[in-house]
């Protein structure tokens, strides 16, 4: 729980329009060393059906999370107010819903899909068939700033 | 010698203790149906025949130790030989034969557990969760299918089939009174049955080692006649009351804002979450998370307002609530009957 006291600082800071000079320093989340809180974001991205947009990580109606594309922040602090404020073009706000500490939980999952989090807490497996390698396997992949999806 | 003889006293008196303590809604020998009453037979038959073959080794102990008492050299003359090898012969031959019998015995009474008439008989889904079980009366008839958590209603006299399977790890359903155990497997249907034949709460425990909360998960059966059963599945069939004041319809406004939804379904409502156990008559139900606490006002306060403290490691999060809106909240659940 101990997370919450800065989630409220940080939720507040949102950036609606990812531009150059948005820019911030690269911090570690509260989890992404912690295997249990890992799998646990892993478990409620399933069961809060992120997956209905996002897939696996592979994206659908949602943008892809397992690739280096990074439309709104790749840092802790940035995913927590993406999944808390939500984002224009379909992402929701969770704030109120789901308690600070379960969405931190979420942003290492989410991190950790690209590589970001710590190899070592990161997940060996999946509960269900594998449609691709599992986390712990990944390399880390750079993260790089995308543009907002246009549309046509 | 007296020592001996008040060791045996406070021995048999608890085991008579025991037996007294446990009898009733969760104890394999109090059986309440066919199935059970099998388990319970093969079980005396069993105790009955290793009280005697204990007895009669232990007498043929004693009265080697008696006879034998003095003896330097093991007597191992060929007379000596001829003249035991019958008595032995015997022993070992009855060894066999009871032996064979046990496994006649329980292999008819596995065969007998395992069928019941299938005709039109209920057939009721039980899904194990961490640390829940998800109960689901499969009627064939589209739309008449009843969802519910955690207690489960059948009908006196009447067999019932239990189609078992896990969302998460292997958890195991077990009816002391009315049946022997049944593994609930992820990905894998797991199929039992059941009857009670005396109306009665029995109760049961996950009997495999799930994780945290292993000993928090508790499943009633309640069993009662079919008219009362009737009535109690017409009553669970209904989407979930209105809120009746408006109080417990403020209640109803919280608990769509916050997370509730996620995770619980209210039948009728935008709630459909199917993680955690359905609300839709959350106030008609004796317990609340598993068999952990009674389902009293306080108790559901508490329970809403830090889970962790009663079932550290159970899915559902703490939830800061405002004094008046927690009021709120808790009318409306217990308008949910």
């Amino acid at each position: 729980m101990a997370p919450a006291a800065t989630a409220t600082s940080v939720a507040s800071a949102v950036n609606l329009q990812p531009g150059p000079t948005y820019t911030v320093t690269r911090t570690h989340g509260p989890y992404d060393y912690n295997a249990y809180a890992i799998s646990e974001g892993k478990t409620l991205f399933n069961q809060f059906n992120c997956t209905g947009c996002h897939s696996n990580g592979g994206g659908g109606m949602g943008p892809p999370l397992m690739d280096d594309k990074w439309i709104y922040g790749s840092d802790p602090a940035s995913v927590f107010a993406t999944i808390m404020e939500g984002r224009p073009n379909g992402m929701p706000s969770w704030r109120g819903r789901i308690p600070d500490y379960q969405v931190w939980r979420l942003v290492a999952y989410v991190r950790s899909m690209s590589g970001q989090a710590s190899k070592d807490a990161s997940s060996g497996r999946d509960d269900h068939m594998f449609t691709k390698e599992s986390e712990q396997r990944l390399d880390e992949l750079k993260p790089r700033q995308a543009s907002t999806p246009q549309l046509r | 010698m007296m020592n001996a003889e008040r060791g045996f006293r406070i021995a048999t008196s608890i085991v008579a203790a025991s037996a007294v303590a446990c009898g009733g809604n969760e104890f394999v020998l109090d059986p309440a149906g066919p199935q059970a009453g099998r388990v319970t037979d093969l079980w005396w038959y069993m105790f009955a025949v290793a009280a005697i073959v204990w007895v009669l080794v232990v007498a043929a102990l004693l009265y080697a130790a008696r006879h034998g008492h003095g003896r330097d050299v093991p007597d191992q003359s060929d007379e000596t030989n001829d003249r035991l090898r019958r008595p032995v012969s015997i022993a070992a031959g009855i060894t066999v034969l009871v032996l064979v019998a046990t496994l006649i015995y329980d292999v008819t009474a596995g065969e007998a557990l395992a069928s019941l008439p299938r005709d039109k008989a209920l057939r009721i889904k039980i899904t194990g969760h961490q640390w829940w079980w998800e109960i689901q009366y499969m009627d064939p008839v589209s739309g008449n299918q009843v969802s519910t958590a955690n207690e489960i209603h059948i009908p006196t006299g009447e067999p019932v089939q239990i189609i078992g399977s896990s969302a998460d790890v292997i958890h195991s359903f077990w009816i002391p009174n009315l049946a022997g155990k049944k593994d609930l497997i992820p990905g894998h249907a797991t199929a039992m049955w059941l009857q009670a034949d005396k109306p009665g709460i029995y109760r049961g425990q996950c009997a495999e080692f799930c994780g945290h909360q292993h000993a928090k998960m508790a499943v009633l059966v309640m069993a009662e006649s079919r008219q009362q059963f009737n009535s109690w599945y017409n009553s669970q069939l209904q989407p979930a009351a209105p809120p009746p004041d408006s109080m417990s319809k403020t209640g109803e406004k919280i608990f769509m804002s916050k997370g509730c939804p996620l995770c619980h379904t209210v039948g009728g409502t935008m709630a459909q979450g199917h993680i955690g156990p359905p609300l839709t008559h959350i106030g008609s139900s004796y317990t609340l998370a598993a068999g952990t606490l009674k389902n009293t006002r306080g108790n559901l306060a508490g329970w809403i307002v830090d889970p962790q403290r009663i079932k550290p490691g159970v899915r559902m999060p703490p939830n800061d609530l405002a004094g008046p809106e927690l009021q709120a909240l808790l009318s409306y659940l217990e308008s949910l009957r």
